[in-house]
């Protein structure tokens, strides 16, 4: 029964992990291109955010299609509105790799001033949390979208952390002000990419228990 | 094109013929006795007194009015009475009703001379009523009772239970709903049933001949003797003197029977209109 | 409030037990979807509410029904439950009468003469039927010359005019047309402000537009019942999930 309509989820679902694919290996791609100051691959960064734009759309137009036509309730309906949900901030995702990949076009040619040692490390944990979350919808694991969603805090911390050490080097020579700005930039999109990733979790939970951030939707 | 196989064309033919021989035969019939007895239809038939010379007509013809109000007020509260026993009350499958449509079954087949012998022993000379109006119409409600009994039963099942459903719904007990509710829609069948009464009470002449007698004038009460309509017709044609005046009776009986007909049908319509109050 | 508490309800046609262990109570003013597959019980459920299930020979019930508090297979008098609790049919079933005669005919069941009174009676019922306006030039007309969604608007008005504390509804609209199903729906949700409702339904849509509270039922078993959106949302039997979302069998 509902063999058509099953299918069609299942389209829906490959759709979904193609999209956080291309969203994992573009913040994966601008992170290496931020630490090797790497322009090729920040401009491939830029270039492939249209693929990812146009996966949205894709799935947009998937829900919207199987709203209309087969009217889901219960798992079904939550399937289809937390996917509708999770594209929002998986596109959001993809639009701060792609502007923290043009910064490195902007900082590139101009060698770092000094390591910077949180920043690596936030480039990693937001990518972790990313890939979690998608993992936690693609496997059902409520346990681990809880697990992202707790992650967050660590990622403020650390930008908290980045935020500090860019305010020493501004203090120690004012020169250092335009790079520490933008790097300042770049670990706010990190920041961000850790809330988005945080949002899909909590929507992943609602699509798995029907709770939303702790709260019963219905 | 379409094409016709012979024996197609063959079986069309024979029901046709079946068809046409069946109205042929009507037509003939009416076509015949209004030949007959139209010319013979006088203002003097419609005299208010029979005698050998003027065979009037009237007195039969209101004896049968009578014969056929007393038996049908007789027999209408009874067969009616049973059928919504038998319809509404009883379950199905009770061996009672099975009796009951055994007896009903079996009364209608029986020959209308045998009611008569029998209403002669039990009305006429059992209870002295002697030949009259009323051993006459009872003889009559006995034998058109099974046939009230049958249409009745079956205008009640055909009443469709969604109307019993919406009256219990509203809380009426079962007496007000098959009283009020089922018997009125189910009375144009029970019309239906009422018609072939009349019919059968307007052509019986060997049930009465025994019971009501022959008398030839109206009747003053219901122990007097009666002849209907029919009985006349026999007695004319049998007395062989006055067969003319027999077929100008014929033509008045056609013209009663076609008249009850068309007014139990303008009733069943009205009452299927469904304009009667509760 | 709780105008229906059901406890331990079991009932048997003959040696077919058509209900088992039905616990449950329908809250006052609103609508209580129960849905399920044909043959679930779920129609049978509804005619013990007024005892319809009377009629049927061979039929038995244990437990208990209470109305406001009162046991209706108790000393309740049926045709007073009946007066209290109105059913409206899945076929429309006007009787073959006028349309001022159906109306009328509860109201005078229950004794009220007056011209006066019985021509008030019908005015309101038609009116709170949202019928009023369609019907009120030909009221002493035949009742069976209006549409099918006129018919079960009239049936509703009917069921009204005796003036009910709840409205049973047998899956009203599965005979009518979408434009007729949402004039009933629409009237339905005027109503439950007033009566309390529990309607059959085939149409999940039907019960997640109108419903407050929708209960599930299998095989002569309730299996879940709770708030219409959670049913619809976040049902917590895996039977329900698989019924609502069509997956059912």
């Amino acid at each position: 029964m509902r063999g058509h309509f099953d299918d069609e989820l299942a389209k829906l679902n490959n759709s979904l992990i193609e999209m956080g694919a291309l969203i994992e290996d573009a913040i994966a791609r601008a992170a290496r291109a931020l630490e090797n100051q790497d322009v090729e691959t920040a401009r491939g960064v830029l270039a492939g955010d249209d693929r990812i734009d146009d996966k949205e759309k894709e799935i947009e137009s998937r829900c919207l299609r199987l709203l209309i036509g087969q009217h889901p309730v219960a798992r079904d309906f939550r399937q289809i509105s937390t996917a509708l949900k999770m594209i929002t901030d998986m596109e959001r995702i993809g639009d701060q790799a792609a502007d923290i990949c043009e910064i490195c076009l902007e900082l590139s040619g101009r060698p770092y001033i000094p390591k910077l040692e949180p920043s690596p490390l936030m480039a990693d944990a937001t990518m972790r949390m990313v890939t979690r979350s998608i993992d936690a919808y693609v496997k059902k694991d409520a346990d681990l979208a809880q697990d992202v969603i707790e992650s967050d805090d660590d990622v403020d911390r650390l930008y908290l952390a980045v935020r500090a050490e860019l305010i020493d080097l501004v203090h120690e020579d004012p020169a250092n002000g335009e790079q520490a700005f933008d790097l300042m930039q770049i670990a706010k999109y990190f920041e961000r990419i850790g809330d988005h990733a945080c949002n899909i979790a909590e929507w992943v939970i609602f699509f798995l228990t029907g709770r939303h951030k702790d709260q019963q939707v219905f | 094109m379409k094409r016709i196989s012979p024996s197609e064309t063959f079986m069309a033919a024979i029901t046709w013929a079946a068809a046409l021989l069946t109205a042929g035969a009507l037509l003939y019939i009416i076509g015949f006795i209004l030949w007959r007895g139209v010319p013979y239809i006088t203002p003097s038939l419609f005299a208010p007194v029979y005698n050998s010379i003027n065979v009037s007509l009237l007195p039969a013809l209101v004896s049968t009015v009578m014969m056929a109000v007393l038996s049908l007020s007789f027999a209408l509260p009874l067969g009616i009475g049973a059928a919504v026993y038998l319809a509404e009350y009883a379950r199905r499958g009770n061996r009672a009703v099975r009796l009951i449509r055994l007896a009903a079954e079996t009364l209608a087949g029986i020959p209308s001379i045998v009611y008569g012998l029998f209403g002669m022993l039990f009305f006429v000379v059992w209870l002295g009523w002697d030949f009259s109006l009323l051993a006459g119409s009872c003889t009559l409600a006995i034998m058109i009772l099974p046939l009230l009994l049958r249409s009745g039963e079956e205008a009640l099942l055909s009443v469709p239970d969604s109307y019993r459903e919406g009256s219990f719904a509203l809380g009426a007990g079962k007496l007000r709903t098959v009283f009020r509710i089922v018997l009125p829609a189910a009375i144009p069948g029970v019309l239906a049933g009422v018609v072939l009464a009349v019919g059968r009470i307007a052509g019986e002449t060997a049930a009465l001949i025994y019971t009501a007698g022959t008398v030839a004038q109206i009747p003053p009460d219901v122990f007097a003797s009666a002849r209907t309509l029919s009985v006349h017709m026999y007695a004319l044609s049998r007395e062989g003197l006055h067969t003319n005046e027999g077929y100008a009776t014929a033509v008045v009986l056609l013209l009663v029977v076609i008249g009850i007909n068309v007014i139990a049908a303008r009733i069943a319509g009205k009452i299927g209109g469904a304009h009667e109050r509760v | 409030m709780n105008v229906f508490d059901i406890t331990d309800l079991n009932l048997w046609y003959g040696k077919f037990q058509a209900l088992q262990n039905i616990n449950m109570s329908a809250s006052e003013a609103e609508i209580t979807a129960l849905i399920g597959p044909s043959g679930c019980g779920k129609s049978t459920l509804l005619k013990t509410l007024n005892r319809m299930n009377d009629l049927v020979p061979g039929c038995r019930v244990t437990g208990s029904v209470c109305l406001s508090g009162m046991d209706i297979y108790g000393n309740l008098n049926v045709n007073d439950l009946r007066k209290r609790v109105g059913m409206v049919f899945q076929k429309p079933n006007p009787f073959p009468m006028s349309v001022y005669d159906n109306i009328a005919f509860g109201p005078r069941t229950h004794g009220v003469k007056s011209r006066y009174a019985l021509d008030e009676a019908v005015e309101n019922s038609l009116k709170a039927a949202a019928i009023w306006d369609e019907v009120k030039d030909r009221l002493r007309k035949s009742a069976l010359g209006l549409s099918g969604g006129q018919q079960q608007r009239l049936c509703i008005a009917r069921a009204l005019a005796v003036k009910p504390e709840v409205l049973l509804l047998d899956e009203p609209t599965s005979a009518l047309d979408p434009i007729s199903t949402g004039k009933i729906e629409e009237l339905l949700l005027e109503l439950k402000n007033d009566y309390s409702i529990i309607i059959v339904t085939h149409n999940m849509q039907q019960a997640t537009r109108i419903s407050d509270q929708t209960a599930f039922f299998l095989l002569g078993e309730m299996i879940e019942y709770d708030s219409t959106e959670k049913i619809f949302s976040m049902p917590q039997d895996k039977r329900t999930e698989d019924y609502v979302t069509g997956r059912f069998g």
